[in-house]
């Protein structure tokens, strides 16, 4: 706890450039990110992630140093190359795109570790710390290292910034961005950079492996929460910024722990819980949702039974067997029952020990269901020129959904019908 | 037996069992599932290491297996049930299982007989140096290659076996789930043995690098030939290619022997997919020229 507080304190300068650089990296590769997620783009992340190791360790090579440019430069060029190959691949050989990534991410990763062993073994001094590129170390970001990135950082916000109306547009809807005669190859390139280049900075917190978690997690568990994409954005970036810290934190508390693997499981937890509570698109929540319709479609098909054995005697209120109900429409016994006694707790059902019949609520609920299905057939062929034999379907699943200010246009477009195609009479009102 | 023998031959009977595998990864366009389990098994091996205490165990292979399983699954429901995209669900996923492995390898990292190199790129160096004596005394060879020539006979064996259903449930889903084979069931025995296999291949060649050995030659073996079969003997000895010229090329250099095998690999691939007869970028432009 004395350590938690400690370290909010920020007192430590140390502390303040390690927070402040992790905040930074893990929140604009989150930012950048999001759109590899919403292009579906996610495992290209990936395997840019893997393939800047050679690049860092030619970088290290020709400078002989850990110079951060160097090695910036270095990841740059072969997270390039690597996405130009991938490319490649997919479009000149049989080989698909996931394919194409898997081989090149394993292949590059593969001469990088390659490299970096050689490297170790030249006995070059320097070059300890290398390896941290493998799994992030936060706590080894000081000075001039943390300016550099930062500087990177926020270049690539003030990009997306700039740019981020033509990015949004391009993966949504990359065909009406040509026509409008947006350069969208142009723009294409340019958020490749960007992504190679969070990439190339990221690592530094996360490392290689798990780089491709700061840049897809925060915008998936973003995604959960919202539909616009201004909000999940900034949800994204906020998603981040504090696995970023909490990466911090754990680098300065234990400094024998990896940062990167802490990092991805902050995040990954916030990740979860989105996917399982987000209130609308979360697991639970479209659980409950969809539960719920389906007892208000049950529902509702048992009550418009009731209302069609009812017309063929012209007395809606007769109470029935359940069996007289399973002959017309097969329930399981026992789930009809159910579905009986919570229709009568409701006050839409009456019941007589097993005699079952509508009330004035139930049938007036269930007449709406019927004209709805029926003006539904109407509208169907009228305005569909759908054959008569083909609508009943479709308006089995419409009968159930239709709001009731759709219904009054309906009722209007069509003009009060009295009859459907199949020459049933449609209810309105009390009749 | 002589050390560079021994470390070629666990190294090929490794990448064999991959690429038998890989090419039913590929052709199921599961490429990247492969390299999320791939990933994934790690937190099963660091359980399975501080359930058993050792790493020569059943339990070892049992626990890899059901997380990758696991993984398989997890993957199938967050797309599913979440409605999330599938590249973002495998990415999800897998990075989560490994950054878990990771953390508990650093937690346990008195116990547990692992290290974050030997996650990367393994230590078939090693292989050498863990041989079985029996009570007698007598040197019965690595270790590893027992493990890795098990390995590769449960994997042809059971491509042996399955192989009616492997094929149409690969290439034809439809027509398969039609005659009434489960197209998930066989799906799953894919995922399952995948696991297996790179959980054993674990020790040599590490967890990332087993991916260069599942796609790469699979990829490289479905560059020149439209034959199933051929495509799996093919795979086969891209593999074992790879494993030779990869270490020759890691000793020239001295440095990592996983990371030059899947070297070679790459470069296998570039090579055949510049000069294929087949389906190579270099004849089919001479044939275009020649039209």
């Amino acid at each position: 706890m004395n350590a938690l507080l400690e370290f909010l304190s920020f007192s430590d300068p140390n502390i303040r450039y390690v927070a402040f650089g992790s905040v930074l990296l893990t929140a604009s590769s989150a930012i950048v990110g999001a759109f590899t997620f919403l292009n579906k783009k996610s495992l290209v992340g990936d395997a840019i992630a893997h393939a800047v190791l050679p690049g860092i360790c030619l970088g290290f090579i020709m400078a002989g140093t850990k110079n951060p440019v160097a090695l910036i430069a270095g990841a740059f060029i072969t997270g390039w190359i690597s996405l130009v190959l991938v490319e490649f691949i997919t479009s000149k050989t049989r080989i698909k795109e996931d394919t194409a990534i898997g081989l090149i991410l394993s292949v590059f990763f593969g001469i990088g570790i390659l490299m970096l062993t050689v490297i170790q073994k030249s006995g070059n001094a320097s070059q300890s710390g290398l390896d941290h590129f493998l799994f992030g170390k936060a706590a080894s970001l000081v000075g001039s290292d943390l300016i550099t990135f930062s500087i990177v950082a926020v270049i690539l916000l003030v990009i997306v910034f700039a740019l981020f109306k033509e990015f949004s547009l391009l993966a949504f809807d990359k065909d009406y961005a040509r026509s409008i005669g947006l350069p969208v190859k142009r723009i294409e390139l340019v958020l490749t950079s960007l992504i190679v280049l969070a990439v190339v900075i990221g690592i530094q917190a996360v490392g290689v492996v798990l780089m491709a978690a700061i840049l897809i997690t925060p915008a998936a568990a973003a995604r959960f929460w919202t539909d616009k994409i201004s909000v999940m954005f900034l949800l994204a970036s906020l998603f981040g910024a504090f696995s970023g810290l909490s990466g911090a934190f754990i680098s300065y508390t234990a400094p024998s722990m990896p940062t990167g693997p802490w990092i991805v499981i902050v995040i990954s937890t916030l990740a979860f819980i989105s996917f399982f509570f987000a209130p609308n698109r979360g697991i639970i929540g479209r659980f409950i949702r969809q539960s719920r319709i389906r007892k208000t479609i049950n529902d509702e098909n048992v009550l418009k039974i009731l209302y069609q054995l009812g017309e063929e005697n012209r007395n809606f209120f007769i109470q029935r067997l359940p069996d007289e109900i399973i002959r017309r429409r097969f329930y399981d016994k026992r789930a009809l029952v159910t579905i009986l006694k919570r229709l009568a707790r409701q006050g839409y059902i009456e019941r007589t020990r097993n005699l079952w019949g509508l009330t004035e609520e139930g049938k007036s609920r269930a007449q709406r269901v019927v004209k709805i299905h029926r003006l539904w057939e109407l509208y169907l062929t009228t305005y569909m020129h759908i054959a008569p034999d083909h609508v009943h379907e479709d308006a089995e699943t419409i009968e159930h959904l239709l709001t009731p200010e759709l219904e009054e246009r309906l009722e209007q477009q069509l003009g009060y019908p009295k009859v459907d195609p199949h020459k049933s009479e449609i209810p309105y009102g009390n009749t | 037996m002589n050390n560079d023998l021994s470390i070629i031959l666990t190294a090929s009977l490794v990448s064999a069992s991959c690429a038998l595998l890989g090419c039913f990864l590929i052709l199921r366009k599961m490429a990247m599932v492969g390299d999320a389990i791939s990933h994934a098994v790690l937190p099963g091996i660091v359980i399975a290491f501080l359930v058993s205490g050792s790493r020569d165990s059943v339990t070892m292979l049992l626990g890899a297996g059901i997380i990758g399983m696991f993984t398989t699954f997890l993957i199938e429901f967050f797309h599913k049930k979440a409605r999330l995209q599938t590249d973002a669900s495998i990415g999800v996923t897998f990075t989560w299982l490994f950054a878990i492995g990771v953390v508990l390898i650093s937690l346990f990292a008195g116990k547990v007989d692992l290290d974050q190199d030997c996650v990367l790129y393994g230590e078939i160096a090693y292989v050498p140096l863990d041989v079985i004596i029996t009570q007698g005394g007598i040197n019965l060879g690595p270790k590893a290659l027992y493990v890795s020539g098990i390995i590769l006979i449960v994997n042809l064996l059971f491509i042996f076996l399955a192989y009616r259903k492997l094929f149409l449930t690969t290439f034809d889903p439809a027509f398969a789930s039609a005659i009434g084979i489960s197209t998930a069931l066989w799906h799953y025995a894919i995922m399952g043995a995948v696991s297996m296999t790179t959980v054993a291949s674990f020790e040599s060649v590490g967890a990332i690098l087993v991916v260069a050995l599942l796609i790469a030659p699979a990829a490289t073996a479905y560059l020149i030939t439209d034959n199933f079969k051929m495509m799996l003997a093919l795979a086969c000895l891209f593999g074992v290619l790879s494993s030779i010229g990869g270490y020759y090329l890691a000793v020239w250099l001295d440095g990592s022997i996983a990371g030059a095998i899947a070297t070679i690999s790459g470069l296998l691939f570039g090579l055949v997919m510049i000069l294929s007869p087949t389906h190579g970028l270099f004849f089919k432009k001479i044939k275009a020229v020649a039209h």
